[in-house]
């Protein structure tokens, strides 16, 4: 009844397909997930340490990427960020460009992300016990060595398990890129059960996939929590 | 607002004068933009979509309550037979979380509705059913994707939170005589859904932003809507712009509306 073959690696069946949108997938993932960590430290020190106006704007970043569904968020960043791109080369006086499908997804992932990042690592710094940080700057340092040497650090392990919620979020999100046509998992799956009309089939094997690199991720996270967390007295 | 201008202002000790005129320039900069965006956009479309708009709005929201209402009675059983439950509930109850968690909404949904759909036509007694002229159209797929999806997120709360009651208090109702169904109604069950509750706000929200993933399956939600006046019209931003405000002032009602109910329900303070 059902016909395994469809799940063959080599053209006749799809399986090859389905693998290069899960890498596909992968690539955007880790890479949105990367930039939205960079925009998060960024935006955790603006709310902290910024100015009135930048606090403000950094208020109004992630009040409005979180109020917002992500996937029209990613319609407009999509949109409103290959144009705002071309319109900037065309006054440098360069053409229009394809923005690969692969940037433009890492962007979009990378921007949503960001809003979550910067309310994890704002709560991850606010919970480091502040003596350290003075003792930082008792001893004179700057404050991008505190930042390096103290407060990434000892940050860390307060914000790991919220930045491995992010994680799991990322690799979920990237499919609503399939609604801007992008080839990931999702939309390859879609092309491959339309095709073949074995619709639960591919369905299924797309949801085996994405649950693999969710569990694989978890034991990742268990393995990366224990080892944050030596040294802290155990709770209770 | 004045209480979050003084909660900012205290740490660095800034006058307040001066913080709130930064926020009176950031609010002028930002109807600027809004002006701009009315004055120079093209909203000629909008009367004529006005009905429609109105009535994916609608659907939006039946969306939105039907799946979080259906969802959180899945949600508390499934939590319940996480905790105590017997180990052939146990199992398949977190297996479902842990699946549905683990995969995308969007697959979900298409899974139901292409998957479950292509097959349903196949099966005789399905086509003479009561059910079939519902399971022709496409709002029952999303309905039950989005529900499914809520049951598995809050019933992972609910789990946490039957097994974050303190123990005393069910020992203590066990020591009055009670049997274990009325400790559950009478003592479990309430705690339980008083820890619960603060998260439901947030949760609640995250529903509402999942909703416009039920356009992808032809149901004509709010997004649906938009969808159209995009292709129609061949506008880029200007329906895009109005879809994140509108979704932007359900947010903020959402959000208001539970912190009105929060802020009713007694608590001890920290």
């Amino acid at each position: 009844m059902i016909d395994w073959s469809l799940l063959a690696l080599d053209p006749p069946g799809w399986g090859g397909v389905l693998l290069q949108g899960l890498f596909a997938t992968l690539q955007i993932a880790i890479g949105g997930y990367l930039l939205g960590a960079v925009i998060g430290i960024f935006g955790a020190l603006g709310k902290l340490y910024g100015g009135p106006v930048t606090r403000d704007l950094m208020e109004v970043y992630t009040t409005i990427v979180r109020a917002v569904p992500e996937l029209i968020l990613i319609l407009i960043l999509y949109y409103a960020g290959t144009d705002l791109l071309n319109q900037l080369l065309g006054l440098v006086g360069w053409g229009p460009v394809d923005i690969s499908g692969l940037a433009a997804g890492i962007f979009v992932i990378g921007v949503v992300q960001g809003a979550y990042s910067t309310e994890v690592i704002r709560g991850a710094i606010k919970a480091i016990p502040p003596g350290q940080l003075e003792a930082a700057r008792a001893f004179g340092f700057s404050p991008a060595t505190v930042l390096r040497r103290i407060t990434i650090p000892a940050m860390l392990p307060y914000a790991i398990p919220g930045l491995a919620n992010l994680w799991l979020i990322a690799t979920k999100d990237t499919a609503l890129l399939a609604v801007v046509g992008f080839s990931e998992l999702t939309l390859v799956t879609r092309q491959a059960a339309g095709t073949t009309k074995s619709y639960m089939l591919f369905f299924l094997a797309a949801g085996a996939l994405y649950l693999a690199v969710t569990l694989i991720s978890n034991a990742v996270i268990g393995m990366v929590e224990r080892r944050s967390r030596r040294g802290f007295a155990r709770p209770g | 607002m004045s209480a979050v201008a003084s909660a900012t202002a205290a740490p660095d000790q800034a006058p307040t004068r001066r913080l709130q005129t930064h926020r009176v320039i950031l609010v002028l900069v930002a109807l600027a933009l809004i002006g701009m965006a009315i004055a120079f956009g093209r909203w000629d479309w909008l009367p004529r979509y006005g009905p429609r708009l109105w009535s994916g709005l609608l659907m939006t929201l039946a969306m939105l309550a039907g799946s979080a209402c259906l969802g959180f009675l899945l949600a508390v059983p499934l939590g319940l037979v996480q905790v105590t439950g017997p180990v052939w509930l146990k199992v398949p109850a977190q297996a479902f979380c842990t699946v549905i968690r683990g995969t995308p909404l969007l697959l979900q949904l298409w899974l139901l509705y292409y998957g479950l759909g292509s097959l349903f036509p196949s099966i005789p007694e399905i086509r003479t059913s009561f059910l079939w002229p519902y399971l022709r159209e496409a709002w029952p797929y999303g309905l039950a994707a989005l529900t499914i999806s809520f049951a598995a997120y809050e019933g992972e709360v609910m789990r946490g939170a039957f097994a974050g009651v303190p123990a005393g208090e069910l020992q203590a109702a066990r020591a009055f005589g009670m049997s274990r169904g009325q400790t559950l109604r009478r003592i479990w069950l309430p705690r339980a859904l008083h820890r619960a509750l603060p998260t439901l706000s947030g949760e609640t929200v995250l529903q509402l932003k999942s909703t416009p993933l039920v356009a992808t399956i032809t149901v004509v939600d709010l997004y649906g809507v938009i969808s159209r006046v995009r292709q129609e019209t061949y506008l880029v931003y200007e329906p895009l712009l109005l879809l994140a405000a509108i979704y932007m002032i359900l947010t903020a009602i959402l959000v208001l509306v539970f912190r009105f109910f929060e802020n009713r329900i007694p608590t001890r303070g920290h």
